[in-house]
């Protein structure tokens, strides 16, 4: 008799987004165990070195005979694999453990070899870096085919459905080549991270893939149908027909908007017309960098450094920081990185820094006039910036800038930072530039003046708009009244685009403004040529840049000029042509 | 015997890739080649070594070359160094 099974959930680590609906096809790894024997005398010993000698090179003679086949589909990823996987057969270091263990302790060369290769695998495992701890998977990966060698066994190949998806404790290096990956639906594992060989094989080929989803896993028998949302990281088995084509739809629109992201990702933002603009992310630590590159962005235009402070104890040493910010330059390499110093105030949960509870934290003791009083806190940041600046391409930013006074001063404390350094020996980017963010309105009006201390503004929209039209939008009560478009805001905005021009400094935006596509025409006709903002954001950014004409975007702009409410100017700028 | 040192800048350090390439270079040479991070010291002719060095982005490591071809090894190994550091 055969009963509806209800739809059951199991929950997991998401890795390569997109939704696979197919039959299980379940893989396990035989499990080897010791045999026990001692070997009696010095004969046997030289005969297992031998053996093991034997089955290394037959193990290095197939793969290379994949290596081959490989070079023929041009699959360069597999190759790579592959070849790490030449070097771990005939290591050194491996042969050496091996032969010590059959030599001194009598075992077999199948018993020294799964010895050894735990080992391996425990030492891996206890690594502190994500990659490494997944290499166990390479190591095992070589002493299984080793073992197969030595029990004379060939490798075997057992062929799935088309469209299936693959359960498995763990895919090994050689599972991921022998798969025929295009066949594959997605798969989802028990074991692995983020950095696992499953997850990294299923990203780079756009596979949908579920891993660490632990043993209940066990339960999925093979030919089950299931459905892999690779993005949520969950698995649904026996889904019922509602659910199947909820995922459908899901799925669907995935595929739409992977080739649409595609689409745009490699393509320059420039207008018809030839007017090139750059697009750079907003992030807030290390890991936001790949999204913001996927999305297609051409640097870091604001990487606000709070999250170093906040929901801790104790301030962040210098080395804590260095760590922070190096990381960043060496991910993001030449590509530029402007990074604020802290934007802290009485708003932000950071007890050890003794703020008090203010009436106004807006309006209050925040950001650099926290840092031009609390100098150590300062000193430590700037230090810290400027050390890892010799490791990448950095910009610095002070928030919160209202008067010529205050940017001096900041410099200064810069000034005696570099010269602290170079005095130490330490290596930092002299050539660095420095900036403000303009987002105080008394920092618009007195553009000019400023621009005579930076090498570039950036404008930060959120706090300039809020500071303008005296609104606070987390007030559902006069939320209503906070608008970018509003003509005082935009003013301002020109203002200081055109200060910036007149003085020869760069100027680019980094607020909320800078990601809203009814902006984007408007801001480029004002003469704007630097975005930033969310990762997510950029892609439609650059589909209005790539859509419009400069002349087009000077004429909203003219055009705005002239209107006298935030409405109307929005209507023009929603305008087609 | 010839001592470099280099600063690692890739920010993942020395990955399976050009680990593999390293040690195959290494192997061409007759000189002893070995690899020094901190305290610890290890044979550049293994993978395993050298992925259990652990290396990361921004450390700081010497190879040390010992022997017949060491200025030609030297050579290659700066090099290859250069270009994982670029």
């Amino acid at each position: 008799m055969t009963t509806t099974k209800e739809p059951r959930r199991i929950g997991g680590i998401g890795v390569s987004p997109g939704i696979a609906i197919g039959p299980a096809f379940v893989m396990r790894r035989e499990v080897v165990a010791v045999t026990g024997i001692t070997l009696t005398n010095a004969a046997e010993v030289a005969a297992e070195i031998g053996r093991f000698d034997e089955a290394v090179s037959q193990s290095v003679a197939e793969v290379e005979a994949l290596i081959a086949g490989l070079t023929d589909a041009g699959n360069d990823e597999g190759l790579d694999i592959l070849e790490t996987q030449t070097e771990f057969l005939t290591d050194p270091q491996l042969r050496n453990d091996v032969v010590q263990r059959i030599e001194e302790q009598f075992r077999t060369a199948h018993d020294a070899l799964v010895g050894v290769t735990d080992a391996l695998v425990q030492l891996f495992l206890n690594m502190d870096d994500a990659y490494m701890r997944a290499r166990h998977a390479d190591v095992r990966d070589a002493g299984d085919r080793i073992l197969r060698h030595l029990g004379g066994r060939a490798q075997q190949t057992r062929t799935y459905p088309e469209g299936c998806i693959i359960i498995a404790d763990d895919l090994s290096p050689s599972d991921t080549i022998a798969l025929d990956l295009t066949r594959v639906a997605g798969f989802a594992t028990q074991m692995g991270g983020k950095t696992s060989h499953a997850a990294i094989v299923a990203k780079a080929r756009g596979i949908p893939a579920v891993v660490g989803c632990g043993p209940l896993l066990d339960g999925i028998k093979e030919g089950e149908w299931l459905v892999l949302d690779g993005q949520a990281g969950e698995l649904v088995l026996h889904p019922d027909d509602a659910t199947t084509d909820s995922y459908r739809e899901k799925q669907q629109h995935f595929a739409e908007e992977i080739a649409w992201l595609k689409s745009l990702r490699d393509v320059p933002a420039v207008t018809k017309d030839g007017c090139a603009v750059q697009l750079l992310a907003n992030i807030s630590e290390p890991a936001d960098l790949d999204q913001a590159f996927e999305n297609g962005g051409e640097g870091v235009g604001l990487l606000r450094t709070e999250l170093l402070f906040l929901g801790r104890d104790s301030l962040p040493d210098e080395e804590e920081q260095f760590e922070f910010y190096q990381k960043i330059a060496l991910k993001a390499g030449k590509r530029p990185v402007t990074i604020r110093t802290i934007d802290i105030g009485g708003d932000k949960e950071a007890p050890y820094l003794g703020l008090a509870k203010e009436e106004n934290p807006f309006l209050g003791y925040r950001a650099i006039r926290i840092c031009l009083d609390r100098t150590d806190i300062f000193n430590t940041q700037l230090r810290a910036i400027l050390r890892a600046s010799a490791f990448g391409n950095f910009k610095i930013m002070f928030p919160m800038i209202g008067s010529v006074q205050e940017i001096r001063a900041a410099k200064v404390v810069l000034q005696e930072v570099r010269r602290e350094l170079a005095q130490e020996g330490v290596l930092f980017d002299a050539q660095m530039q420095t900036g403000i963010m303009i987002e105080i309105p008394a920092a618009a009006v007195i553009a000019d003046l400023l621009a005579k201390e930076v090498d570039f503004f950036s404008i930060g929209t959120n706090d300039l708009i809020q500071y303008t039209l005296a609104v606070d939008r987390m007030n559902d009560q006069v939320a209503a009244l906070y608008d970018g478009f509003h003509p005082a805001v935009l003013r301002l905005i020109v203002r200081v685009i055109e200060e910036a021009h007149r003085a020869g400094i760069h100027v680019g935006m980094c607020g909320e403004l800078a990601g809203d596509p009814h902006a984007t025409r408007l801001l480029l006709g004002m003469g704007l040529r630097e975005f930033s903002m969310s990762a997510v954001s950029i892609p439609r950014i650059k589909q209005q840049v790539r859509e419009t004409t400069l002349t087009e975007a000077q004429c909203i702009f003219e055009a705005a000029k002239g209107l006298d409410s935030a409405d109307e100017i929005r209507a023009i700028c929603k305008s087609v042509n | 015997m010839i001592s470099k040192e280099y600063t690692i800048l890739a920010p993942e350090g020395i990955h399976a890739r050009p680990a593999t390439a390293l040690v195959r270079l290494v192997k061409k040479f007759k000189s002893g080649i070995s690899l020094k991070k901190g305290e610890k010291m290890i044979q550049l002719n293994s993978m395993l070594n050298i992925l259990a060095l652990s290396t990361k982005g921004g450390d700081r490591v010497s190879v040390v070359i010992d022997g017949e071809d060491e200025d030609e090894a030297a050579l290659a190994l700066d090099v290859f160094f250069k270009d994982l550091i670029a």
